[in-house]
């Protein structure tokens, strides 16, 4: 009994506090300006069912996609053990589903089983890759110490907590063996078997470690829970949504800001009455408040896999620019403008911005908008939505182009071509 | 140029009563720099060759704002556009061929949310449907057979819009060996051009993207390079240059390709 008083409150605990952090982070994604994703609702379903439940996306790089899927399949499906614990935690059962489910328990908790082998082969060999290979595009200015902590935490607790749950397994499974009373005869076990031969005989020290690797397993699993809102791990939950509210437009069409289409107009015909545009604000964006909710929640999915970066044609030469990093700050400053409501209020001012105090007008500048990230991300971030409204902020605010942009701003202003050539020659190639 | 092609302008054709079946976008690139132009003619001669009805703006034409655009200047973008199609509609343009994939992806795309409504493709897709009418074939003139053919996929055609297959159809029926470089189709690497940096310095790197693209391309011992992007143009013959190979490499549109093939 207090034992399942304390599993109620660890749960109970674990849950109010992921809905807090959850809270938070919808507050923050809830600084970015408004925009408009509700329209072609099936389109958009299909899409998410797609790229995040199908991982369509992940495909263009085989072996990382092999390995995802073993985690990704191992932790969905592993999950549902998650709710008969649960169930078994607060009303001290044991194996609950064992007697409604029958034959198809045992195949569920050997199916458990294989996808647990699966899921430590897979974190394992993510960490080869990211400490002993040490693959390039795990690297990078912006992969400092957290970054990198980060990685490494999730895959180490993905460890600890498959363990636990192969072990758990096999001393049950020793102690169904033994007659022990309360461990009734009830799965599958083609893993965990291979660990009968090192545990000990005893039966109390059998249920010693069952009950550990229980708690443990279930523990962790609410712990990670509430790690994942610091984490870029985080991605797990938010590939769902980010997907579903991709950008279903061509992948060239940036979008038409209406505050300028309203001056635009109104210079091009003075009888223009202009519509109202809500909110006006700044053009372009200086902070994270300046961006969309989209952009934000782009950062929130980031999960730091620098596929982006990896294929930027500015990167790859060698320019500041990596688009994983243009997620990474997005998120980071979110975090702190965040930190200040709550820490300061609503209307604080730490005198920092996304631009200048975390993205260099070099890292904008050296974009070639060819959207090589767009099309790599396994969840449709778009790094280049940033970037863009950083020079728009930088042009229309602050008229701080680099020089030969202005001049060719003036060309077409002038001349009506981004060269000095006079317009009245334009068609003189037909005239050869 | 055969100067018996006689190229007419809308306001020739408004002032004899006529409307052209399609409206040549020529583009800033096409209409001014040299290397462009040559390909400006040769769309020109394509067009004529399948006879058909088409004119251009000539001087009423203007820079459709995309650099401005990319760049973040949203005011002169907008400026232009609505400029633009107030010109277009003007003269009821319903259906517009460009000569730039750039101009392409801002009309099609960019313009009808400021009113512009067209039908736009680019002359990639123009050829390729000539070459599915049967209109348009790989005959009489010069041959590119055995000659070993890579293609470099335009960003604002191929990932910006998904064309990949069009200006391929082009070089397919040349009995040409065609090849692919790695890094190609919604893989393809950018040139260095796009996002206005065609009109500025890189920022400071290791190498310039061109010469990390013509690498790739070159290591296919290719004899010709196509494309079909004034933009691209530049930078891969630039790049070419670089490693003295303009003698074996040849870059080109694949409207030059098509006039070749059909010895216009």
């Amino acid at each position: 009994m207090v034992l399942q008083v304390i599993f109620l409150i660890i749960t109970a605990a674990a849950i109010a506090l992921f809905s807090l952090n959850v809270r938070k982070i919808i507050r923050n994604i809830n600084l970015g300006k408004d925009t408009d994703r509700s329209d072609r609702p099936t389109e958009r379903l299909v899409t998410m069912l797609k790229v995040a439940f199908g991982q369509s996306k992940m495909v263009k790089r085989p072996v990382a996609a092999i390995l995802h899927l073993f985690v990704y399949v191992g932790f969905v499906v592993i999950n549902l053990e998650v709710l008969e614990i649960i169930i078994d935690g607060l009303f001290g059962t044991h194996r609950i589903f064992a007697a409604p489910l029958g034959g198809l328990y045992n195949v569920l908790i050997a199916s458990f089983e294989v996808l647990a082998a699966l899921v430590l082969f897979g974190v394992v060999a993510f960490y080869a890759r990211r400490n002993i290979i040490k693959l390039k595009r795990f690297t990078g200015t912006e992969m400092t110490k957290w970054p990198r902590s980060d990685a490494n935490i999730i895959l180490i607790i993905e460890v600890f907590l498959m363990t636990a749950f192969l072990f758990m397994n096999a001393a049950d499974q020793k102690l169904q063996q033994l007659g022990s009373s309360h461990y009734i005869l009830a799965g599958s076990f083609p893993v965990s078997s291979f660990l009968l031969p090192i545990l000990p005989d005893s039966e109390s020290a059998l249920i010693a470690i069952e009950r550990f690797c229980w708690w443990f397993h279930i523990v962790g699993i609410f712990a990670f829970l509430n790690y994942l809102p610091y984490s870029k791990h985080f991605h797990i939950i938010m590939a769902f949504p980010n997907t579903y509210y991709s950008n279903l437009e061509p992948k060239g069409e940036f979008s038409n800001m209406a505050s300028v289409s309203n001056e635009v107009k109104a210079m091009l015909d003075p009888a223009y009455i202009p519509e109202p545009v809500p909110e006006g604000g700044r053009f372009g964006a200086k902070d994270v408040s300046d961006l969309t909710w989209k952009n934000l929640m782009d950062a929130y999915t980031c999960t730091e896999c620098g596929r982006c970066t990896s294929v930027c044609p500015a990167n790859m030469t060698g320019k500041l620019l990596s688009p994983r990093k243009i997620m990474m700050d997005t998120r980071d400053r979110m975090v702190e403008v965040g930190n200040n409501i709550d820490k300061h209020g609503k209307d604080h001012q730490d005198g920092k911005s996304l631009l200048d105090s975390y993205i260099s007008r070099e890292e904008i500048w050296a974009c070639t908008t060819c959207n090589a990230c767009t099309d790599a991300c396994p969840v449709n971030i778009d790094p280049l939505a940033i970037i863009v409204e950083l020079r728009r902020y930088s042009v229309m605010e602050e008229a701080q182009a680099p020089g030969s942009l202005n001049n060719m701003f003036g060309n077409i202003e002038n001349n009506g071509a981004p060269w000095k050539y006079s317009p009245a020659n334009r068609a003189n190639w037909a005239k050869i | 140029m055969d100067t018996s092609i006689n190229i007419p302008t809308m306001a020739e054709m408004a002032a004899k009563g006529e409307t052209p079946d399609i409206l040549f976008w020529v583009g800033c690139a096409g209409s001014f720099d040299e290397r462009a132009q040559k390909i400006t003619r040769d769309i020109c001669k394509i067009l004529h060759h399948v006879g058909i009805n088409y004119a251009i703006l000539g001087t009423e034409e203007s820079c459709t704002g995309d650099p401005a655009k990319r760049a973040g200047n949203e005011f002169l973008f907008q400026m232009q556009a609505m400029t633009n199609i107030q010109v277009l509609d003007g003269y009821e343009i319903k259906k517009i061929v460009t000569g730039c994939p750039h101009c392409f992806n801002t009309i099609k795309n960019e313009y009808p949310g400021l009113g512009g409504n067209y039908e736009v493709i680019h002359h990639s897709q123009l050829i390729q449907q000539l070459i599915d009418e049967g209109k348009l074939k790989a005959e009489g003139g010069e041959s590119f057979k055995g000659k070993k053919i890579t293609f470099h996929d335009p960003c604002y055609l191929g990932r910006a819009n998904g064309v990949y297959e069009a200006p391929r159809k082009a070089l397919e029926i040349l009995d040409a060996e065609l090849v692919e470089m790695k890094r190609c189709k919604s893989n393809g690497l950018c040139c260095g051009a796009g996002g206005a940096q065609m009109f500025k310095e890189p920022e400071k790197g290791t190498k310039d993207i061109n010469i990390e693209r013509i690498d790739e391309a070159l290591a296919l011992q290719p004899n010709i390079v196509a494309s079909s992007c004034p933009f691209c143009m530049t930078m891969l013959s630039d790049g070419v240059k670089n490693f003295n190979k303009e003698e074996e490499v040849k870059v080109l549109d694949i409207a030059e390709i098509t006039v070749r093939a059909n010895g216009l």
